[in-house]
């Protein structure tokens, strides 16, 4: 039993982290992309139609990364390139990409899906209990692993994520520096397209492998949440992917139990979560200059 | 002119006709300078002379609109700050460009070889630091750093690019007469080694002392070219601001009247790990008083202005009366309304709105304390165009504040404008209790000036005034009476007569020394 809610908060929470993971890079390039939810949904309905058509969930993931990838393009190209106002761009996109994919995705609608194959580890799954919680997953919960580290490597270690947190940080002086702001900005923000991606193919080829309109329903949002939660920090986006997917799960589960908790409340925790963090990391000016990239949002437009 | 050996070989870098337009408006007009190797080169003007927009062409920030850059003898097209360092050209910027949330060892990598592993670079940075004389911890976050350790990062960072040609933006304003001395002794190493050196300053002695030739702009045009060490500072001054700078000037033995000002006993602990805890602080000061107040960088100067303006309140009531209230725990406006003004260090985002036009930024911050002459009664409280409007006219004519437009932003005015711009804000009406941090940085020499006059004669008029300024000749210009203010303790007020600059600055430096020693053993 315990067993089975475990496996459950893990495919809930593993688009939620991947999603957040590609937003924060994003973010830490001083890229605020609000249209996570509308990227995600095309990532859904690509990864879908992709591996409908060729009959390959794993040709169905690329084409889900790809989906989000080119849709994230389309803000890169607005925001960076014609220097539109980021949150409304951010915001049309989501909008944009829920009507869309459900104009794309109607061919599939009730169709039977094609779910992504566990990959079981021979020996480590064999490890009681751990063994088939974390060695018997779908390749998504490994990627989402290997995401984690990987960003944070990148981000802390390397010369090309220190150069992205520096341009997040203050874009007119990376300019200076002679580091390619808009270069730099292009890629993070298809990154971040393409985890937004990803985390949609994961929910229509694994969490419910079928197409739906707004089979996203709000989880975009909810990686928004997580990357403020978490500070712009990968391993805590880790922490609070699960934190908020085990409420969503708790929230079913209180339900089949008949205990009386507002399935509304629960929704909401997420939110509160991110509002009660928000509050923590402001009161410290210290802590919100170290970790808020300060130019979270602003246009850049070399002098000339 | 003859400038000896300096123009007789082949200049490192030659600019012959450069002009930048802005729309019909040229910023540098038919620019020619010539700079030797292994010289020092001074480029003076105003603020609004052209000099930052010719540095930022040489630097590829900008592209000239007309005009030639020679580099080692070969036409070049600098279109961007990676083609300048790859010519070998370093620049120290004014306004730092550094980055807040990153640590000193990772501001210093970004500007660094590629093939240096990142893992290396923090030990390197303090070795190098070390090596340079500009004690650093490198794992320490810019953001909790003074202003003048962060310039040090910006001077190590240039340094490190092994450049031939590094240029300076006001490199002394934040540092004490030792530590301007251990920077000219590195210019004169790398002037030994055969580099260049373009060297804005404004500080006429100091270019007069360290500089083999110097440049003079005024309204993007070249006015002078000379040897500064056979001209005067006020024969440079004259070239500068194209008439003598007006002389500051102070009746002696000034009468002191009422006391305005009384802070006892006013203890504040530091806000954040690195900011200064300020001890047991006392002063008095009365109307006819300047009491400035001296001090490196970071010795306790933002926390002494914050609780004196009333930005940070206190609890103890009594600690800082004015004009005998209590207002420890009272805010900035409250205290306002009791006659006092405040002028803060940073011109952008804390005196004025960069964004936001100087009749905006008048409103802003006297709404509250002048509503009666801005705000019409009523719910509404509406905003007073017209008097709004002349009270910004009246500020800039009396305090001759060159802008374009009536009303133009406040971050479309150059340093000194706007510096202008804020003082006269606040003497307009005329407080009687007037708090002033840093009140000349980077401003240029005749903003300068207007600006300690106007401050003079605010005190002659009976007000109580406290100037807190790491600026020993303006202090010595203005001050009545003379405080310095090291680790958050403020010393024993002196009268201005009675100390000599070399005593105020050896007791500044002299404690910054011992202060500086632990911070370089961190380091390792």
């Amino acid at each position: 039993m315990f067993e089975a809610i475990l496996l459950t908060v893990i495919t809930a929470s593993t688009p939620l982290v991947i999603a957040a993971l590609g937003e924060l890079v994003t973010e830490r390039a001083g890229v605020l992309n609000l249209g996570v939810e509308g990227m995600m949904i095309m990532g859904a309905v690509a990864a879908f139609a992709a591996a409908k058509m060729t009959g390959s969930p794993y040709i169905g993931l690329l084409g889900g990364i790809a989906g989000g990838a080119l849709f994230s393009l389309l803000f890169g190209f607005l925001t960076l390139t014609l220097v539109a106002n980021q949150v409304a761009t951010g915001l049309a996109l989501t909008i944009l990409g829920l009507g869309l994919s459900g104009q794309l995705g109607e061919p599939f609608a009730g169709q039977p899906g094609l779910p992504l194959p566990d990959i079981v580890i021979p020996g480590l799954s064999q490890i009681p209990f751990f063994g088939k919680v974390l060695f018997s997953q779908d390749l998504t919960f490994y990627l989402s692993i290997a995401l984690v580290v990987g960003v944070n490597w990148f981000l802390f270690k390397s010369r090309t994520g220190l150069k992205v947190r520096a341009i997040g940080d203050n874009h007119a002086s990376a300019h200076a520096l002679g580091i390619s702001v808009i270069r730099t900005r292009y890629l993070a923000v298809i990154f971040g397209g393409a985890c937004a991606g990803l985390a949609g193919a994961q929910l229509s080829l694994v969490y419910t492998p079928q197409w739906v309109e707004n089979m996203s329903a709000g989880r975009g949002w909810i990686a928004l949440a997580l990357v403020v939660f978490a500070s712009w920090r990968p391993w805590r986006v880790l922490a609070g992917g699960y934190l908020f997917g085990a409420v969503t799960i708790g929230q079913l589960h209180a339900q089949a139990f008949g205990i009386a908790v507002p399935s509304q409340l629960l929704s909401a925790l997420p939110y509160i979560a991110t509002i009660v963090v928000l509050i923590i990391i402001s009161h410290n000016r210290r802590t919100t200059l170290i970790n808020t990239p300060a130019s979270l949002g602003k246009p850049f437009v070399p002098d000339r | 002119m003859a400038l000896s050996k300096a123009q007789q070989a082949v200049p490192l870098l030659s600019v012959s006709k450069l002009t930048k337009l802005f729309g019909s408006f040229a910023a540098c007009n038919g620019i020619d300078l010539d700079i030797a190797p292994g010289e020092i080169h001074a480029l003076l003007g105003e603020n609004g002379a052209g000099k930052s927009t010719l540095v930022k062409m040489l630097f590829g920030v900008l592209q000239p609109s007309e005009g030639q850059i020679s580099f080692e003898g070969r036409p070049v097209t600098i279109t961007s700050p990676g083609d300048a360092r790859h010519l070998g050209i370093g620049m120290v910027f004014q306004h730092f460009s550094l980055f807040e949330a990153l640590t000193v060892a990772e501001n210093i990598a970004l500007s660094l070889d590629p093939k240096i592993p990142l893992a290396k670079i923090a030990q390197e940075a303090a070795s190098l630091s070390k090596a340079y004389g500009l004690p650093l911890d490198p794992n320490a976050h810019v953001a909790d750093l003074s202003v003048g350790e962060r310039q040090r990062i910006e001077i190590v960072r240039a340094l490190l690019q092994n450049p031939k040609l590094i240029i300076l933006d006001e490199p002394t304003s934040v540092l004490t007469p030792q530590e301007a001395d251990r920077l000219f002794e590195t210019l004169f190493k790398l002037r030994a080694e055969g580099r260049s050196v373009l060297y804005i300053s404004h500080r006429l002695e100091e270019v007069r002392r360290i500089c083999d030739g110097a440049t003079v702009l005024r309204h993007g045009k070249v006015t002078g070219a000379c040897d500064p060490k056979q001209e005067t500072p006020a024969s440079l001054a004259r070239m500068m601001v194209g008439a003598e700078v007006a002389e500051i000037h102070r009746e002696a033995g000034a009468t002191l009247g009422d006391l305005r000002l009384e802070v006892s006993n006013l203890t504040v602990p530091a806000k954040t790990p690195f900011a200064v805890t300020l001890k047991n602080v006392g002063m008095k000061v009365r109307t006819g008083e300047i009491l400035a107040i001296a001090g490196v960088a970071g010795n306790g100067q933002g926390e002494l202005f914050d609780a004196l303006s009333g930005e940070y309140t206190v609890p103890q009531d009594d600690a800082i009366r004015i004009r005998g209230k209590s207002v420890g725990r009272t805010g900035i406006n409250g205290r306002r309304l009791l006659g006092a003004g405040f002028v803060p260090e940073e011109r952008h985002g804390h005196a004025a709105v960069s964004g936001m036009a100087l009749s905006d930024n008048l409103l802003l911050a006297r709404s509250r304390s002048d509503r009666k002459a801005f705000l019409s009664g009523g719910l509404f409280s509406l905003i007073r165009k017209g008097a709004v409007s002349s009270a910004t006219k009246r500020i800039c004519d009396v305090m001759d504040v060159r802008k374009s437009g009536d009303d133009p932003l406040a971050g479309s005015l150059s340093g000194g404008n706007l510096q202008k711009f804020i003082v006269g804000r606040e003497l307009d009406r005329q407080p009687s209790v007037l708090i002033v941090n840093q009140p000349t940085w980077g401003v240029d020499a005749g903003a300068a000036s207007r600006i300690r006059q106007a401050l003079i004669d605010l005190a002659k008029a009976g007000s109580a005034v406290v100037v807190i300024s790491q600026d020993l000749d303006e202090i010595f210009e203005v001050a009545t009476n003379i405080a310095v203010i090291s680790e958050g303790k403020l010393s024993e007020p002196h009268p201005a007569g009675e100390l000599s600059l070399e005593r105020i600055g050896l007791m500044m430096g002299g404690i910054h020394e011992s202060h500086s020693v632990p911070e370089a053993a961190s380091a390792h």
